[in-house]
């Protein structure tokens, strides 16, 4: 019940932010709710299978890509076209790169999902006919319901029918992980987390369900980067960088990972702390390695945590 | 014939650890193996239950070579274990524990967008068997909060939860204070009736749980089956006695 009115407080809030704030916020907003469809299936691995991917920012540029190729080179300039493209796009890559990832745990998971993502990120650095290299390419304002906004500027566009439609597209995606999470695949998935020994003595196939979920988060992630490519309007290398794969998580981690909103929670705090904190102290990442390490130590639930009630990870009792 | 396991060996490096085990396990019965530290029980219930393969001899459920088929395909035919240290999932309640355990019975662990609150088959079932472990009324306690002896309750309750036709258990009354070690067995002996479990296999270190609940008795030693008979027979025999059993205070 209070979850039902902090959501319906923060979807009215989010509704009419365009109206009532500076419009150099609402553009804040974009990348967090980009980030945000990214976390939501990054913590599907994390939080509810128990892999941390140190490469997740493989996927991120895989949507991004496939934005801006067919946006600038093929002229699909419909969203309602990229967002599923850069999805198969996503999955097409990981399946074969989960098959192999889920096959290890732990660091040698982490390990191997790094290894990917700077293969990845050499990929798009050295193939400088396909990729641009490290200019990167364009990526074309799409087309949203159709319609092209042209009569709109850059910065009303984005802050008008572009916020409106990543709010829509968050919003489905975190109904879609609302009942995933509390479907029987789910429930394996929290096994496999707490015990794959005994989720498989319960006939659980960990490795069958793990590369599942490997895959739902790179569908997520993709979708999150092409989202993440229209307001910059260029699409590079860094975006497949580890250390773009390193803030997702840590976006994760201080929004809280055993929470099904921590993440979302996160992301939002990342993207207004790190403009916060870049605006007065140029060396922004000490602050937030020494906050990263505050939060491992004393807040292992993240934000969220320290908001919540002590009360286990998410259940299906809800 | 339920389960069959023909000239098993296992070998660690140099290291024997089963030597040419032969058993079967007939419709109905319970079946306990016994042996000191280092006999070889923990492996022999790995073989048997597909997490080990062997290095040689065969192992046949239900008229079919499962050895090393893996612990899922295993589970698939109808076979469930519970391990000697207690597995639990820490982070469940006791409801999702077992709920997980119908759910991959039924098949229905890749439903990605179906409601597992909304699905009452598997709700029922669950709170079913919690009921039949006594658990009934912690249903929704998380299983890392539950006292020891709950703890190994869920454990085989959610073996039992699969509803199998044969399950072997490795130490069930293992952490469970002595009191209460019987009252364990009782239950679990009425949820095996229940649920119409074929046969029952456990190790146990227990004498009086081995000799009150078992129909025969395998003894191992050193990798060996060194005897494998009613109880009343393993008792008359003083070379098991002396060797496994251990001389009984009456």
């Amino acid at each position: 019940m209070r979850t039902a009115v902090v959501l319906s407080l923060v979807g009215l809030a989010m509704l009419g932010l365009p109206v009532v704030a500076p419009t150099y916020y609402v553009t804040l907003m974009l990348p967090f709710m980009a980030y945000g469809v990214v976390l939501l299936g990054l913590n599907l691995l994390f939080g509810y299978t128990g892999l941390v991917s140190f490469g997740h920012a493989l996927f991120i540029g895989v949507g991004a890509y496939t934005g801006a190729v067919l946006t600038t080179h093929l002229h699909v300039r419909h969203m309602e076209l990229i967002l599923p493209a850069a999805a198969l796009a996503a999955a097409i890559v990981a399946a074969p790169v989960g098959a192999l990832c889920v096959r290890y745990v732990k660091i040698y998971f982490g390990m191997l999902t790094l290894a990917f993502g700077m293969v990845f990120y050499t990929f798009l650095l050295k193939f400088y006919k396909l990729t641009g290299g490290d200019e990167g390419m364009r990526m074309l304002r799409p087309y949203l319901l159709g319609n092209g906004w042209e009569g709109f500027s850059k910065t009303a566009y984005l802050v008008g029918p572009y916020y409106y439609f990543s709010l829509a597209v968050l919003i489905l995606a975190t109904l879609l992980m609302w009942r995933i999470v509390r479907s029987p695949f789910g429930l394996c998935l929290k096994t496999i987390r707490d015990n794959p020994l005994k989720a498989e003595s319960l006939g659980v196939s960990v490795p069958r369900f793990r590369w599942y979920a490997f895959m739902i988060s790179a569908v997520y992630a993709a979708v999150g980067g092409a989202l993440l490519a229209t307001p910059t309007g260029n699409v590079d290398p860094t975006l497949a960088y580890w250390t773009h794969s390193g803030n997702v998580v840590f976006m994760v981690l201080l929004g809280g990972f055993s929470s099904f909103f921590g993440p979302l929670l996160g992301a939002f705090a990342f993207i207004f702390l790190q403009d916060t904190v870049m605006s007065v102290f140029p060396y922004w990442r000490l602050v937030f390695g020494a906050m990263l390490a505050f939060i491992v130590i004393f807040a292992p639930s993240g934000l969220m945590g320290l908001f919540a009630r002590r009360r286990p990870v998410e259940t299906s009792r809800a | 014939m339920i389960l069959e396991a023909h000239d098993i060996r296992k070998l660690y490096g140099a290291y024997v650890a089963l030597d040419s085990v032969s058993l079967s396990i007939r419709e109905g019965e319970f079946v306990s193996i016994i042996g000191p530290n280092g006999a070889g029980k923990s492996t022999l219930i790995n073989v048997l239950t597909g997490v080990l393969p062997p290095s040689g001899g065969t192992v046949r459920f239900k008229g079919r070579d499962i050895a090393g088929i893996g612990t899922v395909a295993l589970t698939r035919l109808g076979m469930a274990r519970s391990f000697q240290l207690v597995q639990i999932f820490p982070e469940l309640s006791v409801l999702e524990t077992l709920q997980a355990a119908v759910i991959s019975r039924l098949g229905r662990g890749a439903r990605l967008l179906s409601s597992l609150g909304a699905d009452r088959e598997v709700h029922a079932d669950a709170l079913e068997v919690a009921t039949l472990f006594g658990l009934g009324d912690k249903a929704h306690a998380l299983a890392r909060e539950l006292p020891q002896g709950d703890k190994k309750l869920l454990d085989v309750a959610s073996a039992f939860a699969l509803r199998p036709e044969i399950i072997l258990l490795d130490e069930p009354t293992s952490g469970v204070s002595t009191a209460d070690k019987h009252v364990v067995m009782d239950i679990l002996v009425k949820a095996a009736k229940r649920i119409g479990l074929r046969a029952i296999i456990q190790v146990e270190h227990d004498m009086d749980i081995v000799f009150g609940y078992s129909d025969r008795i395998i003894a191992l030693h050193q990798g060996k089956v060194l005897a494998d008979a009613t109880p009343a027979a393993i008792q008359a025999d003083s070379r098991v006695v002396d060797m496994v059993v251990g001389r009984r205070r009456h």
